[in-house]
């Protein structure tokens, strides 16, 4: 295992879609799925998934909560097409059609450690108001033919979204035979970070 | 001029208008009016009339302003105007507001009384012009006359001014400048001659031009202002700064556009600046900066005691450092041994002597100074003492004590009377040492002289003679004079005077002066006011420090109010964690009044040595001063204003504010006494302060002074004045320095920096096998579109990666013969190869050009109509009985894999298969067994065996579909060139002869189906009876001919011959089929006209809206990717002339033989071969050229043939299976119309039931395009007569004219004969080619050729050629074996479909030992390299 020239680098997510935030639907789920470049494999784990269906808290919260794990090793060789996890959110409608209810992605963290991700979340809208109308009256709303376009920037000029709610996802990140390969992620301890991202050259103490 | 025109009562409502406003908005109004006034009061020109009308209204104006202002409680209004009524009641208000004032006719009384006015006017205009005063006078007079509103206006009638009135008043008010020069000596002052400072040598720039005329309009208008001479300089001319522009532009010209880039235009790569301080980024560095205080030594609210105890205390340490330092008492000392010495030793002389002088002045000096300082500090004192005693208090707390120390006054006397004498001694000594130095001198000159005197004597006398005519004679050296002696008791009067003046009295006390500040300063409330404001003011005050760090503010101390005695203490320290290099840190000190803060001083503290670390280093003062200009109205001096202490006002000085910040900067301390300091070198050296300073030593480092190009470089940046004398020099010397050398210009350039984005060099990138996979695999190259995991490491890249397509890569100039057989063909497949590049090329952009339905699924707007239907349909019963077809759900072709596509093939039923000929005349025999394998993919499925020459299967077989690379997008599935070939088999076992025990089972090929893939992918759907490919002969079959009575069936059948099968063919699931780019692309590059154009639109849009499922092409691209109107290809042109030859009697031959040779032109799918871009059309010189084409090509050229033979020929734009979209060929002969298909040479009549031509959309020949408007598309329905516009719409009408369109085909086709002998060679190639692989299917067997077999084959072929493949006789049957085989035929292109084809007859899998082979090859040449291949393979088993 610990061969001095390794030729690829493992990259493990574990964390967990936590909730979410939709203040206006109720009895969601949540798909997930990894989108990835060509040098990009998955080693362990699983690269999609599909949530239980939550309910909100009768009383106060209005939030979703799932917790639902994520754990899954890549390799890779290269950087470049980093994973990225693209969360989708559906449920019913009010005639209990099953409808989506957001897109989502995110970078998986480069750095490891854990992070928290809070995705805006969108649907896409119609074409036209007639449109709104049926598909609100048939159940059949607008969605993209593959939710993994959400993860990538081409074509998307012609699609028209609107945002709704919030997702939530923990991340903690290792990483393995980043560095040997050659790829710093920056520095390592998170206490660094603080500094870095200040924006000053300088900092001062009394 | 138009108060002159204008009528009283025009403007009497005016103004009552502007008065109901004014009552509105009464502050800003009167302002605004009584401006208003007083221009009309000054403005000379106004006619006296108007300004009596305007007086009197602004009396009521007054008037009224006087009561609105008494209602407002104004009181500093002015006017004198009494009004007893007191304030207007509520009656009066309203009238006022809104009576309208009717003009009334002017009383005889008031027109005097306006006369009068008129009179007095015209007197006050004659003495100059009324001023105020006497206007308020005739204001109080007229009001108190009348106030009625009758008085206020006067109707009178428009006065008539004559024209030359006009004129004359006009002149009076307009200024017309002249143009002329206006002479020198106007526009300078009085009595001044112009100076012109280029006579004088100064440097003049060049003025702007201005033209003569206009500056002379110019200088006129401004002399007629006042003050307009100041516009003018000395030399009398406007003054003006030099013109800014430049004459010829900076940047100069490039010449060198194709060649290298001029030398000095080459990028030049500055490394990035580097903003850490360090290589190594963990290092942390601290500055810490204490700042301790503040002490003004002058402040503007310093009160002039305070200035006086500034000064005091400021003496008194200066005083006190002198005395620290001692520098009279150690000089002293110092003399006395030096004295000694001198004295003591003689022998030294003057060496130690003139020390001792030197000594002893210094020491003089400093005492005297010292003296001069004690004798200030105490006037200052007495000053301040006096201040304090006029002003009767006190605001410092300053005391001066003057301590008495008494001495022995014997013993002091006695020592300054020795010093006294020792110095008079020495003077005396130094003298004397100097007369006697003096003296030598002289009696050394008086010899010199006393012997050019002797000289001179014997021509004394001639000399004598000689100056009475030449004048005086020549000067010989003076006499010298004799120095005096030393006055030795003058010498002591000085000294002693010296010592009275520097030294005190002897016997009298030291007096050593000490200052405290122990006094008390007055309490506020006894001080006079100024002074208390002063001191308030003082206690608004706060300061406090900016901290700066390289021009960034990274902190700042606390606010510290300003204390009495103007010391601010802060004793704050601050860290600096430091990132960047230190290049300045700047302390600016702000002074807070309240909420505003300003900028009182800036202090630059220099960045410490390394060695400087917190703890060792010392409070430094840093002066720092302000020029700020404040004045106050109390008693605080201000700064920046003279100030004089002198009663009288004299002795002026002007104090700024000023002041000493005590501060020390340090780098600080880890934690282990390791000072936290940059190393030295990384201290910023002068590299590129050229950027932000220009100051010339750091610049270029005192090196680099005698540098003369880095001068130059620094002069030409800090752009030195060259007029400056300042500069003179140096300019001279750059002058000298560069004329010897070529500078480079400087350049502005855009992308410096992108070296610096560059991760690796070019070189690199190059090298890499890595990148190279990456950028390939980037470029979507086919070969490494979906490459996966490419390495991390350069060393894991193998060069294998790259095999396969630097082979490719070479293909395309090395050609491989052995595929392609003939150099020819080798040539036209690499054009075609390098067409599809630039094609797919051209479209690569379009690909990524996505659209909504791409990307998102969306519900269709349902019409009212489908929406009640769906309404409707939720009464429906959940299962119906009668299912309605639904249609099936699409796929886009994105995220789909392998084994997700299945190709479904029903084969349903088969017509008029070949049957067995009869053996033995048995009855009941066994027709025919025919079964369909279908083959796709090397996956062999087969049905069951069916029955007779009809046979009906109906049986569904699926075949497994996977697409090349994996990749699903509709551009790899569009390019697949996979075939599904269906061949229909005879099944022909033991059995069936009812002979032996041991049952074999044979099958013989009977035809075959083939349908491209891309057919089946863009038509999503095949359904139809398509002709089945039988060999022109099948060795032991025969057609079955109206063998039933089917009656009128039969008739139809009769009409055409041949096989026929009927399929139906679809996917599972079903694919969106790519759209065409065409549709993407809307606008490509045409000669066309752009009408034609819009029109061409128009008509395919209007077509595809009335009849969505009929083709309709109007312009096409060509194979430059341009657009041409179709119409522009259909041009009659001249079959190869020996086909017409072959049959001059029988025009029906030729003209099937026309029809093959464009038959045997080989087909390529450009669907296929672009990738689905488009359909490209080429001429028809190019279609032989080429020798690959599609049906167009075919139809185009096979229509463009029976034009020249004289035929009405239209092409057809249609749809048929399988082809799909397709184009035919129309003819009309003998009263019938004629379908041909082009790609197979065969003709159907109109009412063909098995024509594969389904629909018709239009047709086109050189003049027009008819686009179908009848009710049905198939031909069998239609009626082709074009001139009828309401079957036929015409694209040109008599709306739209042909334009007369030239054609875009060659006047004339020129054919190549044919080479034989390569056709020959060609022949002998594909024979061996043939039988390796014969034999390469069959590894298990031993295979056998059968030669006498092959030659009759051979001798068979010919024939078959020349009957176009018509059945021949049918006597070259061996009845020695049971042979089984059949002749291939196919038009020439590549070696490998002929292979496929051969394989796919499956002859060579007969199993039987005893199998012998036979097989023959013949090439028959046509014209230009078309090539017509039969093959003809058959097995022989020995019976």
């Amino acid at each position: 295992m610990a061969t001095s020239n390794p030729s690829v680098f493992l990259l493990t997510v574990n964390g967990q879609i936590e909730g979410a935030n939709f203040p206006e639907y109720d009895d969601l789920y949540c798909k997930y799925c990894f989108v990835y470049g060509h040098d990009w494999a998955p080693t362990t784990g699983l690269e999609e998934g599909i949530t239980q269906i939550t309910r909100k808290n009768s009383q106060s919260s209005h939030r979703l909560i799932w917790n639902f794990p994520l754990e899954t090793t890549f390799k890779s060789t290269n950087p470049s097409g980093w994973p990225q996890l693209v969360v989708s959110v559906y449920g019913p409608d009010a005639f209990g059609n099953d409808v989506v209810r957001g897109y989502g992605a995110t970078h998986v963290p480069f750095t490891p450690g854990q992070h928290t991700r809070t995705i805006p979340m969108f649907v896409p809208e119609p074409t036209w108001r007639l449109q709104k109308f049926t598909g609100w009256l048939l159940g059949r709303r607008p969605e993209y033919t593959d939710p993994k376009v959400v993860a990538q920037g081409e074509g998307r000029e012609v699609t028209r979204v609107r945002s709704q709610g919030f997702v939530t996802v923990s991340f903690h990140i290792m990483t393995k035979d980043m560095k040997k390969m050659g790829y710093d992620i920056g520095p390592s301890s998170p206490a660094n970070t603080a500094s870095v991202t200040s924006g000053w050259s300088t900092e001062e103490q009394q | 001029m138009m108060h002159n025109v204008c009528s009283p009562v025009l403007q009497s409502k005016g103004e009552s208008l502007q008065q109901q406003e004014a009552s509105l908005e009464p502050a800003s109004r009167l302002q605004g009016l009584r401006d208003r006034d007083t221009v009309t009061r000054f403005d000379r020109e106004v006619s006296i009339y108007v300004k009596l009308t305007n007086l009197r209204l602004e009396l009521r104006w007054k008037s009224f302003m006087y009561k609105l202002i008494s209602i407002i409680h104004l009181p500093s209004y002015t006017l004198k105007i009494q009004v007893g009524k007191g304030l207007p009641n509520a009656e009066e208000a309203y009238n006022f507001f809104t009576f309208n004032f009717e003009p009334d006719p002017p009383d005889e009384s008031e027109r005097s009384s306006v006369k009068r006015q008129k009179q007095r006017k015209i007197a006050d205009r004659d003495e100059g012009r009324g001023d105020e005063a006497e206007e308020q006078e005739e204001a109080e007079d007229l009001f108190v006359i009348d106030q009625s509103p009758q008085d206020f206006l006067e109707v009178k009638k428009a006065v008539y001014v004559g024209y030359q009135n006009l004129i004359q008043r006009e002149n009076e008010q307009l200024f017309t400048p002249s143009f002329r020069t206006v002479p020198t000596s106007v526009k300078l002052p009085e009595n001044m001659k112009p100076r012109y400072l280029e006579d004088e040598g100064l440097y003049v720039g060049e003025r702007p031009h201005v033209s003569l005329t206009n500056e002379n309009i110019l200088e006129n208008r401004i002399l007629k202002m006042e003050e307009g001479k100041k516009w003018f300089g000395d030399d009398g001319r406007i003054m003006a700064l030099p013109d800014p522009i430049k004459e010829s532009s900076t940047r100069p010209p490039l010449f060198h556009m194709e060649e290298d880039v001029d030398p000095s235009l080459q990028t030049v790569y500055r490394k990035v600046r580097h903003t850490r301080c360090h290589s190594d980024p963990e290092g942390d560095y601290q500055l810490d900066v204490d700042v301790s205080g503040l002490i003004f030594s002058h402040h503007p609210l310093f009160s002039r005691e305070h200035v006086l105890g500034a000064r005091l205390a400021q003496l008194y340490d200066q005083y006190l450092t002198r005395q620290h330092n001692n520098l009279t008492g150690h000089l002293t000392d110092k003399v006395n041994p030096t004295r000694q010495l001198s004295v003591h030793g003689k022998i030294h002389g003057g060496q130690s002597l003139t020390q001792a002088m030197t000594t002893r002045q210094l020491r003089d000096s400093e005492q005297e100074k010292d003296r001069t300082l004690l004798k200030n500090i105490v006037k200052v004192w007495k000053e301040l003492k006096a201040l304090r005693e006029f002003q009767k208090f006190s605001n410092t707390p300053y005391k001066l004590y003057l301590r008495r120390e008494n001495v022995d006054r014997a013993s002091d006397e006695r020592e300054h009377e020795d010093e006294i004498l020792a110095e008079v001694v020495e003077f005396e000594a130094e003298s004397e040492e100097d007369y006697q130095k003096k003296l030598t001198e002289y009696n050394k000159q008086l010899e010199e002289w006393k012997l050019w005197r002797r000289k001179q004597v014997p021509t004394y006398l001639l000399a004598q003679e000689a100056s009475e005519s030449e004048g005086p004679i020549e000067e010989g050296p003076p006499k010298p004079e004799p120095p005096e002696r030393p006055d030795f008791d003058s010498i002591e009067q000085q000294v002693r005077e010296k010592a009275s003046r520097i030294r005190r009295k002897p016997g009298e006390a030291i007096l050593i002066p000490e200052l405290s500040a122990s006094g008390n300063i007055t309490a506020s409330e006894l001080c006079p006011r100024p002074e208390i404001a002063r001191r308030q003011d003082v206690a608004r005050r706060s300061l406090f420090i900016k901290i700066l760090y390289n021009d960034k503010e990274v902190s700042r101390t606390d606010s510290r109010s300003l204390n009495t005695d103007f010391r601010v203490h802060f004793g704050q320290i601050f860290n600096l964690k430091i990132v960047h290099c230190p290049q300045s840190i700047n302390l600016q000190v702000f002074e807070e009044i309240g909420s505003s803060c300003s900028l009182l001083a800036r202090v630059f503290v220099p960045v410490p040595e390394p060695s400087v670390v917190t703890g060792n280093v010392p409070v430094e003062e840093y002066e720092f001063s302000s020029n700020q200009r404040v004045m106050f109205d109390h008693e605080g001096v201000g700064s920046d204003v003279p100030l004089s202490f002198e009663a009288d006002g004299s002795n002026k000085q002007t104090l700024l504010t000023s002041g000493k910040l005590s501060c020390c900067v340090s780098w600080g301390i880890g934690e282990d006494d390791v000072p936290l300091a940059p190393p030295v070198s990384q201290q910023p050296g002068g590299i590129h302060s050229g950027l932000d300073r220009l100051d010339a030593v750091t610049y270029i480092g005192a090196s680099g002074l005698y540098d003369m190009k880095k001068i130059g470089e620094w002069a030409t940046q800090s752009r030195l004045d060259p007029n400056d004398p300042k500069n003179a020099s140096i300019m001279q010397l750059l002058k000298v320095a560069s004329s010897g050398e070529v500078t480079a210009p400087e350049y502005f350039r855009l992308e410096h920096l992108q070296e610096e984005f560059n991760f690796v060099t070019d070189e690199e990138l190059e090298r890499s096998k890595r990148f190279r996979l990456l950028r390939l695999r980037n470029r979507e190259v086919a070969e490494f579109r979906n490459y996966k995991c490419v390495p991390a490491l350069e060393r894991e890249v193998t060069d294998k990666v790259f095999q396969e397509y630097e082979k490719r890569l070479k293909e395309g100039e090395i050609i491989d013969t052995k595929e392609h057989l003939d150099s020819h063909r080798a040539l036209v497949a690499k054009y075609l190869q390098k067409i599809r590049e630039s094609v797919i090329n051209r479209f690569l952009l379009a690909k990524h050009h996505y659209v909504l339905s791409d990307l998102v699924i969306e519900e269709e707007i349902p019409s009212i109509g489908i929406l009640g239907l769906n309404l409707f349909k939720l009464a429906e019963p959940k299962r119906p009985l009668k299912p309605q077809r639904k249609e099936r759900k699409k796929v886009t072709a994105q995220n789909l894999s392998d084994g997700d596509i299945k190709l479904l093939i029903n084969i349903i039923r088969a017509f008029d298969i070949p049957i067995r000929r009869p053996q033995s005349n048995k009855p009941g025999q066994v027709q025919v067994r025919p079964f369909v394998e279908v083959s796709f993919q090397r996956t062999v499925l087969q049905t069951t065996t069916a029955d007779g020459p009809n046979p009906c299967w109906n049986e569904e077989l699926q075949l497994p579909f996977s697409a090349p690379n994996g990749d699903y997008s509709n551009a790899s599935l569009q390019s697949v060139k996979d075939e599904v070939f269906i061949n229909m088999f005879d099944e022909v076992n033991d059995k069936d002869r009812g002979k032996s025990i041991h049952t074999w089972v044979e099958k013989h090929w009977l035809g075959s189906v083939k349908i491209p893939f891309s057919t089946i992918y863009s038509q999503s759907r095949i359904d139809g009876t398509f002709k089945v490919n039988t060999p022109a002969v099948l060795l032991g079959y025969s057609k079955e001919r109206s063998h039933g009575a089917n009656g009128g069936y039969d008739i139809m059948r009769s009409l055409s011959e041949g096989t026929f099968i009927t399929l139906f063919i679809t996917m599972e699931p079903q694919l969106v089929p790519g759209e065409t780019i065409r549709e993407k692309v809307s606008h490509f590059d045409s000669q066309e006209d752009e009408h034609l154009l819009q029109a061409s639109e128009r008509f395919e849009r209007e077509a595809a809206q009335g009849y969505p499922d009929r083709p309709c092409i109007t312009t096409v691209i060509d194979l430059n990717g341009k657009t041409v109107f179709i119409t522009r290809f259909i041009r009659p042109l001249n079959p190869p002339q020996e086909f017409l030859d072959a049959f001059p009697n029988n025009p029906q031959e030729a003209t099937a033989l026309v029809a093959r040779f464009v038959s045997l032109i080989p087909s390529l799918p450009d669907r296929v071969s672009f990738s689905g871009a488009c359909d490209l059309w080429s001429t028809c010189d190019q279609f032989l050229t080429l020798l690959a084409g599609d049906e167009e090509e075919h139809a185009v050229l096979l229509c463009n043939y029976f034009l020249s033979m004289d035929k009405k020929a239209w092409l057809i734009i249609g749809t048929a299976i399988p082809e799909g979209p397709t184009t035919y060929v129309l003819t009309y002969e003998q009263s019938r119309y004629l379908i041909w298909n082009p790609s197979s040479g065969q003709y159907y009549g109109q009412y063909d039931t098995f024509c594969p031509l389904q629909t018709i959309g239009c047709l086109v020949n050189a003049d027009n395009v008819w686009f179908n408007v009848q009710e049905y598309t198939t031909p069998m329905r239609l009626s082709f007569d074009i001139t009828k516009a309401n079957l036929w719409k015409p694209f040109f009408s008599r709306s739209f004219s042909h334009p007369g369109l030239s054609s875009v085909q060659p006047e004339e086709l020129v054919y190549r004969r044919t080479d034989k002998a390569a056709a020959a060679e060609l022949q002998d190639r594909i024979e061996k080619i043939l039988k390796e692989k014969v034999m390469e299917w069959r590894p298990r067997h031993p295979t056998r050729w059968n030669r006498y077999c092959t030659t009759t084959l051979k001798q068979f072929l010919p024939k078959l050629e020349m009957s176009r493949g018509q059945d021949v006789t049918e006597g070259h049957r061996h009845d020695l074996k049971r042979i089984s085989g059949f002749p291939l035929h196919l038009p020439f292109c590549e070696i490998r479909p002929i292979i496929e084809a051969v394989y796919s007859t499956g002859v060579h899998s007969v199993q039987v030992s005893n199998v012998e082979f036979a097989l023959a090859v013949y090439v028959h040449p046509y014209p230009n390299n078309v090539l017509s291949v039969w093959v003809y393979l058959a097995s022989l088993v020995r019976t």
